[in-house]
């Protein structure tokens, strides 16, 4: 794997907010830029702005090529021209998560004050609630004062609960898809085991990478491999790749390596992908805020609490093969969202993709997604 | 693109809905907070919504029939009337409805004493097990009844608590229910004409339409 190969310098669509931005740890970023991309047209009132929030790993790239890996992007699926998200109808906003490395503020973007020496690991760690202030300085600077909708998946989903505690006035619909109000203590040993194949790898260099100029992807892509293997279930890769062997050696020498299953072969060619588009101490930032996310907590345990006064509608789907974000975990949300006396819809859709799901071709769920957004749009008067 | 029915153009509009619903939907007054238990395909609190500009909401079992209702833009979760109730805060509805599912729950009285804590008023329907039907059939056949309504071998039946009207108004009584309304309706869902007469009722009604709420 090229350890040189550092991510590609790219001017992404950003806004800059320079009166100071204080996170929920203290520290004030003087500066705070947030990436973002928009798709379809924003109504006259201002009434039909749909809020995607991307995953940990993914980006505000929502329906368009990918301006560094050049694929299309990641919910091309979902959001479009006559898709569920149909931009024809909507203005959907996607911005890059606050610590993130698309062009939104993040360990690779210049330090307050020191320009050229980039916050690597000194940047402060960031939490959901963070990202979620962040996304709605851009959404105020927009123009838009409340959103119809606001939809994610995975952490996505975790910023669209945090939205509606947080500004509960500020969205009409929200679609937590995939999802949790904390982060079990599964979820985040995880999350460790990624961390520490990022401080294994000798290039990481105590997160100051750029000294060197060679990058810990070998670090960060076991990072992925590990997470990988939680995004999917047991059937999926029983399917996908049963015990399939490939040999890799042309000699036809016996050797304990000499064959390897078709699953390596695949989680090697995810990890080696992933690291050229994504930065090893933004993946520790992210990876921590996800961490310490727990909505109940923030309100005395009382996850109830941190709906009550929300008039917000909800479709809370979850997938039945998912084990990192398993449907009781939804489940849990929609009683506390039942408790707070909120209007609440809760699905579970059939699918042995695992976590993965929310990404993949699940007719079910994007007639559930469309279906609700359309009842949510006669509620809120919205014109077709 | 998958193909949508947008709810304005959905199919009910009334005549399909099954009657014993447009019964239910009687009792309920313009504008209320409704929760339908077992709302299955959606019909009834759809209906309430157009109709009536209710706030109806949905709990239902079976998950392809919560996929289909949300996926046409209703309110609807998964979950059933033994386990979910409780999670409802006390008071939350004008009216909560459970339609031809008191006997197939696990613990009926449980289930209509949170109905009555969630709820001002419960409308409730079930099946007679007092119909005159299954009495003969019982009495000469010395077997389980095998009737249009209670056509389930007893093994397999998810009707694990079957009650007659009278059975019903005795709940009713021992937990201090008011019987606002009530009426005995024919496996169509048609009004039976023994409004007045509980014992006849239970002799020639096949299912059981209260409205209740708490003393």
């Amino acid at each position: 794997m090229d350890q040189s190969e550092t991510l590609p310098e790219i001017a992404h669509t950003h806004v800059s907010f320079q009166d100071g931005f204080a996170l929920d740890c203290g520290v004030v970023l003087k500066r705070m830029d947030v990436a973002y991309r928009t798709y379809g047209t924003l109504n006259a009132d201002r009434s039909n702005a749909v809020l995607v929030c991307h995953a940990l790993t993914g980006d505000q790239y929502v329906a368009e090529r990918q301006p560094v890996t050049g694929k299309e992007g990641w919910w091309e699926q979902v959001v479009g021209p006559g898709r569920p998200v149909d931009t024809n109808r909507f203005f959907v906003i996607c911005a890059n998560v606050l610590g993130g490395c698309m062009g939104s503020t993040g360990p690779r973007s210049p330090k307050d004050g020191e320009p050229g020496v980039p916050w690597g690991t000194d940047f402060p760690p960031v939490t959901i609630r963070d990202m979620v202030r962040a996304q709605q300085r851009l959404v105020a600077h927009l123009g838009i004062t409340r959103l119809f909708a606001a939809i994610g998946g995975s952490m996505g989903g975790m910023q669209v609960l945090e939205w509606v505690a947080t500004f509960p006035e500020q969205v009409f619909a929200a679609v937590p898809i995939a999802t949790a109000a904390y982060h079990s203590a599964q979820n985040i040993a995880f999350n460790e085991v990624g961390r520490q194949a990022i401080f294994a790898d000798p290039a990481w260099d105590g997160g100051r990478y750029w000294q060197s100029g060679q990058v810990p992807s070998r670090g960060l892509a076991v990072a992925r491999m590990a997470a990988h293997i939680t995004y999917m279930s047991e059937q999926a890769l029983s399917r996908k790749f049963g015990r399939k062997l490939r040999s890799v050696t042309a000699t036809g020498d016996v050797t304990l390596f000499g064959d390897m299953f078709e699953v390596e072969s695949y989680l090697r060619y995810q990890g080696s992908n992933f690291v050229r588009r994504f930065d090893a101490n933004s993946y520790l930032t992210i990876t921590r805020a996800m961490d310490y996310f727990d909505l109940a907590a923030e309100r005395d345990g009382d996850l109830a609490a941190s709906f009550r006064a929300a008039r917000t509608r909800f479709c809370i789907v979850s997938f039945s093969s998912d084990w990192l974000f398993p449907t009781a975990e939804s489940r849990a949300v929609a009683r506390a969202l039942i408790g707070a006396g909120a209007n609440v819809s809760f699905v579970e859709i059939a699918s042995d993709k695992g976590h993965d799901a929310f990404l993949l071709d699940e007719p079910d769920f994007h007639r559930t997604l469309s279906g609700f957004l359309e009842g949510c749009a006669e509620h809120a008067g919205l014109a077709r | 693109m998958n193909s949508i029915a947008k709810p304005a153009e959905t199919r009910f509009v009334g005549k399909n809905m099954r009657l014993d619903l447009r019964l239910i939907s009687e009792m309920i007054d313009p504008g209320a907070r409704v929760l339908d238990i077992g709302s299955g395909d959606g019909s009834l609190i759809e209906y309430l919504f157009r109709t009536k500009g209710c706030d109806a909401r949905g709990i239902e079992i079976d998950m392809a029939e919560v996929t289909r209702s949300v996926a046409l833009g209703l309110p609807v979760m998964q979950g059933d009337a033994d386990s979910d109730l409780m999670h409802y805060p006390d008071g939350a509805f004008d009216y909560v409805v459970l339609s031809r599912t008191l006997q197939a729950v696990e613990r009926p009285r449980e289930v209509l004493r949170q109905m009555l804590r969630i709820g001002t008023r419960a409308v409730v329907s079930f099946p007679n097990f007092g119909h005159w039907m299954v009495r003969w059939q019982l009495l000469r056949s010395g077997r389980m009844p095998n009737t249009a309504t209670w056509n389930r071998q007893w093994y397999e039946t998810p009707n694990i608590h079957p009650c007659t009207i009278q059975d019903f108004f005795d709940l009713c009584a021992a937990d201090g229910y008011v019987v606002e309304r009530w009426l005995a309706v024919d496996d169509a869902g048609s009004r039976s004409p023994w409004r007045r007469f509980p014992r006849l009722a239970n002799l020639f009604g096949e299912q059981g339409l209260f409205l209740l709420r708490r003393a």
